[in-house]
């Protein structure tokens, strides 16, 4: 009783969120990638499957799979408050993984976007798929969002055309350091989502049910001659 | 002139290869051109280097690179000289080397070519590729070449009803050559439903300069290729372990520097006749090509090449790639290798990979899948600038 009282006190005050959705997207090479909200008793796969990336330094995904490895144990641990995960499969096999926070009611903080399969434009299905939630489903009005590498700020700053509100540090900052904020606004959103943002729902229930039990990667084209 | 054949062909995997250096890639091509011609060890009987790369010294910060590849190489005192022609940089290099050698001036002449595109970003590389275009009339406007690609396409659909779908067919073929070839940039086939036909294309297949999307457009790619060079009437033919596989025809032809000086800015005259020199030289025609590998940095590039070298009539080429014709196992194969949307396109080495793919698929060494049956002739174009200094090559099985 000791310790679960003082396990609640450690515990940040949560608001329910709506569910995500799941959803079916055909990617180019014609496989179908299911997009849906991880559980957290799907932890164990998640971590696993970030885990060999924290040395590979290549694209910035050591940084990458630090911090994302760290916000998925902070959500399993009840550590991070109103934070979800987003996960797709191909074949039951995680191909990308996106981290968020709700913060407020108007407010999302973009955490992470972590592509494993790459040229087939997992992370920016995963990353609109992450925007769509904070804004057509969550509601919010505006997300904050950082980018460590180029092809994260060649994706999300660049395409979306992101409001810079660096200028506006300390009183505008995103919770991941001190690098510059930008911010996808509503009309921002409502501009680019019929090209950025696809899916298909419902998902089939045969296409679901390859996404129900998560199967880590046996192989990364990141890390050539990789074993587990 | 001498009969003029290649005896060694190497070639790196194309992708991202940005962590080494541009005269490391050269030399591992070179290399393993010279292991297949069983000559790497007598590398110093060599009489001549010709090197192709674009623009080193904007994406790299270096210059010099042919000292540097024959250093790597330790291949003193071997004279070496740069070659830049745009992306037909390439190309250009095997011409002057097929120059040196039917000239008599060279038996033995070593073609390498390479590109390091990846050390900067996709968009920033592009701004550097935009810097062949007219100083002021073009690249000052801001023009880039996916720019002169899109417009190019559109006029194209104008004129004689391409649809984007056509365009993606072309991705669909090409991608599914490039799956099979081990040094192709992005080895994964697409489906036309996943980039044209299904609910999600607009996104999965997003534009890039309209109406040219993704699957329309050629990846940015680092790597580099290499062809060694015989003079076949030389007794020093007899030294190599594989049997030549001759230049039968090589040619180049300019253009305006400017598209828009151009008459009809759909005709792509230096193509027409590049291939056409290439013909003569070769005592050929059109119809005698078994398979061709032709710049399709923009899809639209494959389709209007095709037709100025008189594979197809003007505006009929996308017709036979709807009816499979320039599929592996069609009438006319194009871009076996999976061409530069799939294989990759390292600005200065595409040229001598365009070679190397017609050496390996003259001698019957691609993949299981991709083979051409029983080719004679493969024809290669390699275009550089908008259409404004191009290359033309045909090789023979003797």
């Amino acid at each position: 009783m000791a310790m679960d009282a003082m396990e609640q006190k450690l515990r940040p005050p949560e608001i329910p969120l709506k569910p995500y959705p799941p959803k079916v997207i055909t990617l180019a090479s014609g496989e179908k990638m299911v997009v849906r909200e991880a559980k957290r008793e799907e932890a164990g796969a998640l971590l696993g499957t970030i885990y060999p990336l924290l040395g590979v330094p290549a694209d910035f995904y050591d940084i990458v799979a630090a911090r994302m490895y760290s916000e998925i144990l902070g959500w399993f641990r009840y550590r991070v408050a109103n934070e979800f995960v987003l996960v797709g499969t191909i074949n039951g096999v995680i191909a990308g993984i996106v981290t968020s926070r709700h913060v407020t009611p108007k407010l999302g903080m973009s955490l992470h976007t972590m592509t494993i399969k790459r040229g087939l434009r997992v992370g920016a299905q995963l990353f609109a798929a992450k925007m769509e939630h904070h804004l057509d489903i969550l509601g919010e009005e505006e997300v904050y969002i950082v980018a460590e590498s180029p092809n994260g700020f060649k994706r999300w700053m660049i395409e979306y055309e992101l409001e810079d509100r660096s200028s506006q540090f300390p009183e505008v900052r995103h919770e991941l350091g001190g690098v510059p904020t930008y911010v996808l606004t509503r009309p921002l959103w409502e501009a680019v989502r019929d090209v950025k943002c696809t899916g298909t729902r419902p998902v089939l229930d045969a296409d679901l049910k390859t996404s129900a039990k998560l199967i880590m990667p046996s192989e990364y084209p990141q890390i050539p001659g990789f074993k587990r | 002139m001498a009969k003029v054949g290649v005896v060694g062909i190497g070639h790196t995997k194309f992708g991202n290869l940005s962590e080494f250096d541009l005269g490391d890639i050269m030399a591992y091509a070179a290399t393993d051109a010279l292991e297949d011609a069983g000559f790497l060890e007598k590398r110093k009987e060599i009489d001549q280097v010709i090197v192709g790369n674009m623009a080193s010294g904007l994406f790299c910060h270096q210059s010099a690179v042919a000292s540097s590849v024959i250093s790597k190489m330790d291949m003193e005192p071997v004279p070496a000289e740069l070659v830049e022609n745009g992306p037909a940089s390439g190309a250009s290099a095997i011409k002057i080397g097929y120059m040196a050698v039917a000239s008599g001036m060279a038996d033995i002449v070593l073609v390498i070519a390479g590109e390091v595109m990846r050390k900067v970003t996709g968009w920033t590389g592009t701004e550097y590729v935009a810097t062949m275009l007219h100083p002021q009339a073009e690249y000052d406007m801001g023009l880039t070449l996916p720019g002169f690609g899109g417009m190019f396409t559109r006029m194209y659909m104008e004129k004689y009803g391409l649809t984007e779908r056509d365009l993606a067919l072309l991705a669909v073929k090409n991608h599914a050559n490039g799956a099979k070839n081990k040094y192709a940039h992005i080895q994964a086939e697409c489906t036309i439903e996943a980039i044209a036909d299904g609910p999600e294309a607009n996104v999965v297949n997003t534009y890039v300069a309209e109406p040219l999307r993704m699957y329309s457009t050629c990846p940015v790619s680092d790597g580099a290729a290499a062809l060694l060079l015989v003079n076949m009437d030389s007794p020093k033919a007899k030294l190599f372990s594989k049997k030549p596989i001759r230049i039968a025809g090589i040619a180049s032809a300019t253009d305006t520097h400017c598209v828009h000086n151009r008459k009809d800015p759909l005709k792509l005259d230096a193509v027409r006749i590049a291939g056409e020199k290439a013909y003569a030289m070769a005592g050929l025609t059109p119809k005698d090509i078994s398979f061709a590998e032709l710049h399709d940095a923009f899809s639209i590039l494959e389709l209007a090449i095709s037709e100025e070298v008189g594979f197809f009539e003007r505006g009929k080429s996308f017709l036979a790639v709807r009816k499979g014709e320039t599929e592996i196992d069609g009438r006319l194969p194009i871009n076996t290798s999976g061409g530069l949307k799939s294989k990759g396109h390292p600005v200065g080495a595409t040229g001598v990979s365009q070679a190397v793919e017609l050496v390996r698929q003259l001698r019957g060494e691609a993949e299981e899948g991709r083979q051409v049956r029983d080719p004679k002739y493969g024809m290669a174009v390699n275009f550089g600038g908008f259409g404004n200094n191009v290359v033309a090559m045909i090789f023979a099985k003797e």
